[in-house]
């Protein structure tokens, strides 16, 4: 995850707080979608940016998982989403976010 | 309608391995930040040599010697399999090495900002003076080259930046202001390598197609810097600069922007051009940059493999009045990807691909070939970055699976037969559409496929005016020929309704 979007999830969770926050991933590479799963729970995994060593523990999910999936207009969902679950490696997307949730998110339910 | 033909494209490539360690940003940033770091320290032993970067087969595809389809049979990745039979030389361009270069970014300086050793200025011109298209008063314009201690002097105590080769400083690029951020040596430095790799491509483009330079009467440039000063940051314009040097003594120019989706934009104007009867040739070019080289550096030093960013890419094409033979660019059928499109890919891939298809009455299917965004997946998948144009390909594809044009069982043969591996490097507009067009104008000519669609997408969030995102597509399709019909039957219109009036005439004296 680039150094000033790490930066602006930093400004969100002083500014509201992160049982308040849900990071939502749309990225296309199951690796690439844990990192960013990775930076936003355990802390910057490249030790770069200003979440290195800062363990925020946030809610995240991918858009193709079934958590958010489920809980957005079904419609708006096939106009703008279900095209790409051809596309993606949905199973891997969401073994790598899943597993980063929840080994080091807080604020699971 | 009357539309344009493509009457031919030409590709050139740079082999630029010292400008990866000293003008790559990835490079420039390390060296800014972590200038002792291991990267900076391995990096020198990962870049390859001039042989390597010839016998590289997507290289060679890209200067037209080989076939793209000859990618789809070779298993990836292909940095380990030489091709054995590369050329500098070829059919659409050349890769041409660092040094002759580095000699033609002097050559088209016009403001003395180059200077050359008098040592490296005598070896290029030698071998400048033997290559088939600098002219020997071209080759003058590097003169006799300056003392290296004077060379040392501007870097160290006039902000001039240094050209290497070899590891060696054999030159630098002054500055053209003492405050003016947008004449900087490095802004300077990064446009005449443009200008330069620009200026090769037009070169090419008229020598490979035997065009008259002297006809052609417009330039539309597409690269993706940007000159001027500080009172006109991107004041403009490489285009006409482009012309000057190529010996179009009768064109003009302008210069588009639209981040990689330029080329794409710029063909649509062309195309436009042509067919509204403004002007009778346009020549599309675009030179390539220095920043981009070893983008993605780290992440192929990390998996021992060379840095396969670096060569600097140019591309040029005529688009010209319908002669009934080349193949003719669809206006009518091109899409946009709108302000209100949206952000999805399954918006932008819809506005792209279907929503102009939809318009003519034609299928995914009836397209024989996309053009997307084809980088070469040696350079990105390493980079997380997975296989682009496949991913496209299955974009495409899984529209068609929505819109009940293909199976879900069909998709992967669709990506077979309707698409083709990258082989473009990663400087951004480069890659976006415009690699297939010389293979593309072939294959419709000797009858192999009759439509192709050529799509530039664009990331205009980089520059932080908007968050939009940015795409525009255009067919290329089989002319049918020149028809006269239309002349022909308005023609027997206009004698029937004179010997009508005539008739009615002669009918009124005789009844008078």
């Amino acid at each position: 995850m680039d150094l000033e979007i790490q930066g602006r999830v930093v400004d969100l969770v002083d500014k509201y707080g992160a049982e308040n926050i849900i990071v939502l991933i749309g990225g296309a590479e199951a690796e690439a979608a844990g990192l960013a799963a990775e930076t936003v729970t355990a802390g910057d995994p490249t030790y770069a940016g200003p979440l290195a060593g800062v363990p925020l523990g946030l809610r995240v999910y991918h858009v193709v998982e079934p958590e958010f999936k489920d809980s957005v207009d079904e419609q708006v969902y096939e106009d703008q989403i279900s095209m790409m679950e051809m596309v993606l490696d949905v199973d891997e997307i969401i073994s790598e976010v899943s597993t980063m949730r929840n080994e080091f998110g807080q604020f699971n339910e | 309608m009357n539309y344009s033909v493509i009457k031919g494209s030409s590709y050139v490539l740079i082999n630029a391995p010292d400008m990866i360690i000293h003008n790559g940003t990835t490079q420039t940033t390390e060296k800014l930040l972590n200038p002792e770091s291991e990267y900076l320290k391995s990096l020198p032993d990962h870049i390859r040599s001039f042989d390597e970067v010839i016998n590289y087969l997507p290289n060679q595809i890209y200067i037209g010697n080989h076939k793209p389809e000859e990618l789809k049979n070779l298993e990836q990745p292909w940095l380990d399999k030489k091709t054995l039979d590369g050329s500098r030389d070829g059919r659409f361009g050349e890769i041409m090495p660092q040094d002759e270069f580095i000699g033609l970014i002097k050559i088209v300086d016009v403001f003395d900002l180059v200077k050359l050793t008098k040592e490296f200025t005598k070896d290029v011109n030698e071998k400048l003076s033997i290559h088939p298209l600098i002219k020997e008063d071209t080759v003058a314009r590097l003169k006799e080259g300056e003392e290296l201690i004077d060379i040392k002097n501007l870097i160290e105590k006039n902000g001039a930046e240094g050209l290497f080769h070899n590891g060696e400083l054999v030159g630098c690029i002054k500055r053209a202001h003492d405050i003016d951020e947008n004449l900087t040596a490095h802004v300077l430095f990064e446009n005449l390598v443009s200008k330069a790799s620009g200026v090769l491509s037009a070169l090419h483009l008229i020598d490979k197609y035997d065009i008259n330079p002297e006809e052609i009467d417009y330039v539309i440039e597409c690269s993706e810097e940007a000159c001027g000063d500080m009172n006109q940051r991107g004041g403009g314009n490489f285009a006409k600069a482009i012309a000057e040097f190529a010996g179009l003594a009768n064109a003009t120019g302008s210069d588009i922007r639209a981040f990689c989706a330029a080329p794409a934009h710029a063909i649509v104007q062309g195309a436009s051009l042509v067919q509204a009867g403004t002007f009778k040739n346009v020549m599309i070019v675009s030179g390539g940059s220095t920043a981009k080289l070893g983008m993605n550096g780290k992440d192929h030093v990390k998996k021992g493999i060379p840095i396969l960013e670096d060569v600097i890419g140019g591309f040029a094409m005529l688009i010209s009045e319908n002669d009934g033979i080349n193949p003719i660019l669809r206006t009518d059928i091109v899409g946009r990807h709108t302000v209100g499109t949206g952000s999805s890919p399954q918006g932008v891939i819809s506005s792209l691909v279907t929503e102009p298809l939809d318009r003519n009455g034609l299928k995914i299917t009836d397209i024989d070939k996309y053009s997307v965004e084809m980088q070469n997946p040696d350079i990105t998948k390493p980079a997380g970055a997975g296989d682009v144009p496949t991913s496209n390909y299955k974009m495409i594809a899984a529209l068609g699976v929505k819109r009940g044009e293909l199976e879900r069982s069909q998709l992967n043969d669709f990506i077979q037969n309707h698409g083709m591996e990258g082989w473009a490097p990663t400087q951004g507009h480069i890659p976006s559409g415009i690699p297939y067009i010389g293979f593309g104008r072939e294959d419709i000519l000797d009858g192999n496929i009759n439509r192709i669609m050529i799509v530039g997408k664009g990331s205009l969030f980089l520059g932080r005016m908007t968050n939009l995102f940015d795409g525009i597509s255009i067919v290329i399709e089989k002319n049918p020929g020149i028809t006269k019909e239309e002349k022909s039957v308005s023609e027997e219109e206009v004698r029937l309704l004179v010997a009508e009036a005539m008739r009615d005439f002669a009918s009124h004296l005789l009844k008078d």
